[in-house]
């Protein structure tokens, strides 16, 4: 069986698209330039890299398969999709590990010159797919990619590795082809991007062009498929990932407050690209360090704030519990400090290159003493920006660290963002004391806010430290009433944070069968799960909480609305535990743990289960 | 270029809180000096830091009427950073103990020392941890008996100038804090230095390691046993000054008469002659005063070199530009 025929030309709403290969392949590439070109055509879409935690783990074996996924629509798109509508695989390998996933019916092209029989075996199949009916029920177009691009870029002037290594552009040109993209643009980034080596430039450019002009050729489809573009809210939109929203988030907001921001960091998966990014755009007052570990990025950042900075300090779980004494003293000293997690899978090192929510504990709970520090979450790759911003601005009103979570879904995932206008954005003041007359170092302003004295202010020399501090001099006390009343005075500063929320507006439903009340990544696959549930006749709301700590003050009002609460986290329950003890609202969790985001139809169909039953009493949905 | 005259008096910067370490500790002379030291640097209350981890040591900065952290444990080089980087045109002091700085802030020593970042860093080594009550520290001689190695310690200790010369200090200095004239004297160039100074100052702790230092640096063995050095002259010891260091032969340094001994010279390129100063333990003559100063550019200056190289070649801020960056596309509005 090859290419079986193909159904009449179609202009579809929505495709799935993954394409999979070995670390080697080039897949990331492959997937960032096909989601460039859908951004720029006017598709709304959601990207979902995954790949492993080795560079280069022993080729065409299953551990070294990197895949990227993208949902593009003429419609808007919350998530990256369940199950790709086409699947291209270079290796058996990755045959092995993503097939399972293919839409029943779906394209598959696959790379057959690594169909081998030593190939076969290092990625684990007994005997070969593409003969013994594996592939029954799916559109198979089998490629010799070696040969065709060989052929192709002969005369490019570059060796039989290098152009072996254009199988990537070549198979990006089919897929091309497939979804009838304009080539124009492409063209152009590669030439862009190999601007230095012409020659490479050149063989890629012919590998993309034979891609493309390989699907006219062979007929791959009777006519290809178009997706229109959506109709989006008008405005300028810009492709982004995660972390590189983050990043812009992070300087607006030192543009805004007018603050210098100090941003010190240590390498680690998935956080690293905040560094890289932040290390740009040095001339918007961005002092950037890469710290000996992360104690000292934290650290640094802490005595940056203490001079005036913004000091912000980003890693993932493992680098997080390193820093968790200087939160502790950037707690005590009450100085503005954003602290940034990425999350990834654990414990200890876990899965560095997965995706996983599993540090709420250790954000809100997670430090010595009674030690209260405010914790918001981001919920989509664009959103990072405003979530970064938000996290800034707290910081810096409140005198406060701020714990930001992001996870690795959302650090390397994008999304079209609709650009916002810089006068449509917050401005906040550091408001620096100045005036000696009454200084002292912890008297508060209506925010609880103590007195940011920076160093270089005549007449407002003071010392502080992570010793118990008295309550309005800031000097040493170790006064049994003192330490009640700061114990106290800490916590009760963050608790009024939660005053400024605005109110909490469920989307979709305001009140019904159930509340879904989400946090973080699983923002996409929720609202989809929900829009698909109530198209089942059940009344859903959804609540995806930003601030994870304080709790806005409205949530359990908003939850007695609802007769039945579903929380889905990919950890084992970690926001509903929290829920319990806060404001002891009972929900039922739906939770994984496989380092994955959720598929749609994993939350949908325990919405819907959950609101057959009348009565829950299973905590639990597994 | 000179800065008007402060008239500041020791006064200015001695802060009201209570000075609460052992009656007889050599901390107080450490202070006492520092206080002293600062009208005559010139330099405003206002721009001065003193940063600190934790310690006996480490409760240093509260009494001092200038701006102050007491951090945490061993994280003070990495917090002064962060204060110098945020704002260069500070004078920020680090003061440390050899537990803070040698053990569980050994990484941020030679981190900081290697960046270069200008500040000043004064360690004040008694050879045990005080603040927890007497247990061993990185720079407890083998051997010590203490409350956490009642057999003696087996683990080697530190030389601290070896150390720091080798992560690339670009000034060392010893000193001792019942020598004041020295320790000042060592002060005032560690003030002036640009870059990384770091002082290892021989503290007493009359309570938990009382003489740990008294065979060679109490006022009257002193001469015999340390060379005290001075750029530009013979590396010479004794009352009499009639005992020199030499190179020998296989590359080591000799002990021999005055005559012919190598001359001291603090601003060499290379360390060789500062790593062996800083390696002579007794029975050699141990080396007191400045080992190296040389100049390097400091972190926080090339960090902002950086920033405005990158500001005059991409033009002024725009947020608005850089927000917009990269591949934008216009949705319309049309019906939606
Ligand atoms: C994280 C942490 N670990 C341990 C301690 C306990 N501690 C406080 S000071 C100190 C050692 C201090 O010794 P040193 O640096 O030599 O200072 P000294 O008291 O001798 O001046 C220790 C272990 C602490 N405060 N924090
Ligand atoms: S314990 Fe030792 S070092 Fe600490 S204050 Fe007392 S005498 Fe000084
Ligand atoms: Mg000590």
């Amino acid at each position: 069986m090859s290419v079986p025929a193909p159904r009449s030309q179609q202009a579809i709403q929505h495709a799935v698209v993954r394409f999979a290969g070995d670390s080697g392949d080039g897949m990331q590439l492959t997937g960032t330039e096909f989601t460039r070109e859908a951004a720029l055509h006017g598709n709304d879409l959601a990207t979902f890299p995954d790949y492993p935690a080795e560079i280069r783990a022993p080729a065409g074996t299953t551990a070294g398969v990197s895949g990227y996924q993208i949902q593009f629509a003429a419609h808007e798109v919350f998530s990256p999709g369940d199950q790709p509508d086409t699947l291209v695989a270079m290796n058996p390998a990755a045959l092995k590990v993503h097939l399972q996933d293919l839409k029943r019916g779906g394209l598959l092209i696959v790379n057959d010159a690594a169909f081998e029989k030593g190939d076969l075996e290092r990625a684990g199949w007994k005997s070969n797919p593409l003969s013994d009916g594996s592939l029954e029920g799916y559109r198979v177009i089998r490629i010799n990619f070696e040969k065709l691009v060989t052929q192709a870029v002969e005369g490019a002037g570059v060796s039989a590795k290098d152009a072996s290594r254009c199988k990537n552009f070549f198979a990006l040109g089919l897929v091309f082809w497939i979804y009838s993209r304009e080539t124009e643009r492409e063209e152009i980034a590669i030439r862009a991007r190999f601007a230095k080596k012409p020659e490479l430039a050149e063989a890629n450019l012919r590998a993309f062009r034979a891609g493309y002009n390989y699907g006219e050729t062979i007929e791959a489809l009777d006519a290809p498929f178009t997706i229109p573009p959506a109709k989006l809210k008008p405005g300028k939109y810009r492709n982004i990932t995660g972390n590189s929203a983050l990043a812009l988030g992070l300087v607006a907001a030192g543009q805004q407050s007018g603050l210098r921001l100090f941003f010190g960091s240590y390498p680690i998966t998935p956080a690293s690209d905040i560094l890289h990014e932040l290390s740009r755009y040095r001339r918007y007052d961005v002092t950037t360090f890469q710290a000996e570990d992360e104690i000292a990025a934290i650290a640094a950042a802490i005595g940056s704030s203490f001079t005036g900075s913004l000091g912000i300090t980003a890693s993932s779980g493992p680098g997080l519990a390193l820093k968790t004494e200087a939160m502790g003293l950037a707690v005590m000293t009450e100085l503005p400090l954003v602290i940034i997690n990425v999350q990834r899978g654990g414990p200890s090192t876990g899965l560095p290159t997965k995706t996983e929510q599993s540090d709420l504990f250790q954000a809100v709970y997670g430090r010595n003493g009674e030690c209260p520090l405010a914790v918001i979450a981001s919920r989509s790759p664009a959103d990072c920006f405003e979530t970064a911003l938000e996290a800034c601005r707290i910081a810096v009103e409140y005198r406060t660290p701020v714990i930001m979570l992001s996870d690795g879904s959302l650090a390397n995932g994008s999304e079209p963002w609709l650009l916002p206008r810089v006068e449509d954005l917050p401005k906040f003041s550091p408001n620096f004391a100045t005036d000696p007359a009454g200084f002292h170092p912890y008297k508060r302003d209506e925010k609880m806010a103590r007195a940011w004295a920076i160093p270089g202010t005549p007449g407002l020399e003071h010392r502080i430290g992570g010793l118990e501090k008295d309550a309005l001099t800031g000097n040493i006390s170790y006064d049994a009433l003192n330490h009640e009343k700061m114990v106290r005075t800490r916590a009760e500063k963050i608790r009024r944070i939660a005053d400024a929320f605005p109110k909490t507006q469920p989307y979709f439903d305001d009140k019904g069968d159930v509340l879904v009340i989400g946090w973080g990544g699983t923002y996409g696959s929720i609202t989809q799960a929900v829009i698909e549930a109530r198209a089942s006749g059940i009344r859903v709301g959804h609540v995806h909480l930003r601030h994870i700590f304080p709790l806005p003050n409205d949530l359990s009002d908003v939850a007695a609305r609802y007769r039945a609460i579903l929380i889905p986290e990919l950890n084992t329950g970690q926001l509903r535990l929290h829920l319990r003890g806060q404001i002891g609202l009972e929900g039922i969790g739906l939770n994984k743990i496989q380092g994955k985001p959720f598929h749609v139809a994993e939350v949908r169909s325990a919405i819907e289960s959950l609101a057959r039953r009348s009565a829950p009493s299973a905590k639990e949905i597994a | 270029m000179t800065a008007p005259l402060l008239k500041l008096t020791k006064k200015d910067f001695t802060s009201d809180q209570e000075v609460r370490w052992c009656p007889g500790c050599a901390d107080f002379a450490i202070l006492a000096a520092v206080q002293k030291l600062m009208p005559e640097l010139n330099v405003p209350r206002e721009k001065v830091v003193f940063v600190s981890g934790i310690g006996c040591s480490s409760r240093f900065p509260y009494y001092m009427n200038t701006y102050g952290f007491h951090g945490i444990h061993g994280r003070a080089p990495a917090i002064a950073t962060g204060v110098k980087m945020a704002n260069p045109d500070l004078q920020v002091w680090v003061v440390t103990g050899d537990g803070d700085s040698l053990s569980i802030g050994g990484n941020h020593l030679i981190h900081a020392l290697r960046r270069n970042v200008d500040l000043k860093i004064l360690l004040f080594d008694n050879r045990i941890y005080g603040l927890t009550k007497g247990q061993a520290s990185p720079t407890s001689e083998l051997g010590k008996k203490t409350k956490s190695s009642p057999l003696g310690t087996v683990d080697r200790p530190f030389n601290p100038l070896t150390l720091v010369l080798g992560a690339g200090a670009t000034f060392v200095a010893r000193t001792v804090a019942n020598d004041m004239a020295h320790m000042t004297q060592v002060l005032r160039r560690a003030a002036a230095h640009k870059g990384s100074a770091f002082v290892e100052i021989w503290q007493n702790c009359p309570v938990f390691n009382d003489g740990a230092f008294e065979q060679w640096a109490e006022k009257d063995v002193r001469d015999d046993s340390l060379v005290k050095l001075e750029h530009g002259k013979p590396l010479v010891w004794g009352k009499n000054k009639d005992k020199g260091l030499r190179i020998g032969g296989n590359f080591s340094l000799e002990m021999g008469s005055a005559e012919g001994a190598v001359v001291h010279d603090e601003k060499r390129e290379d360390v060789t002659l500062a790593l062996a100063l800083s390696a002579l333990e007794p029975p050699w003559p141990q080396a007191f005063g400045v080992l190296r100063a040389v100049e390097k550019p400091t972190l926080e200056v090339l960090a902002r070199e950086q920033e405005k190289a990158a500001a005059a070649m991409k033009g002024p801020k725009d947020l608005a530009a850089l927000l917009q960056s990269g591949d934008t596309w216009e949705v319309g509005t049309g019906e939606a």
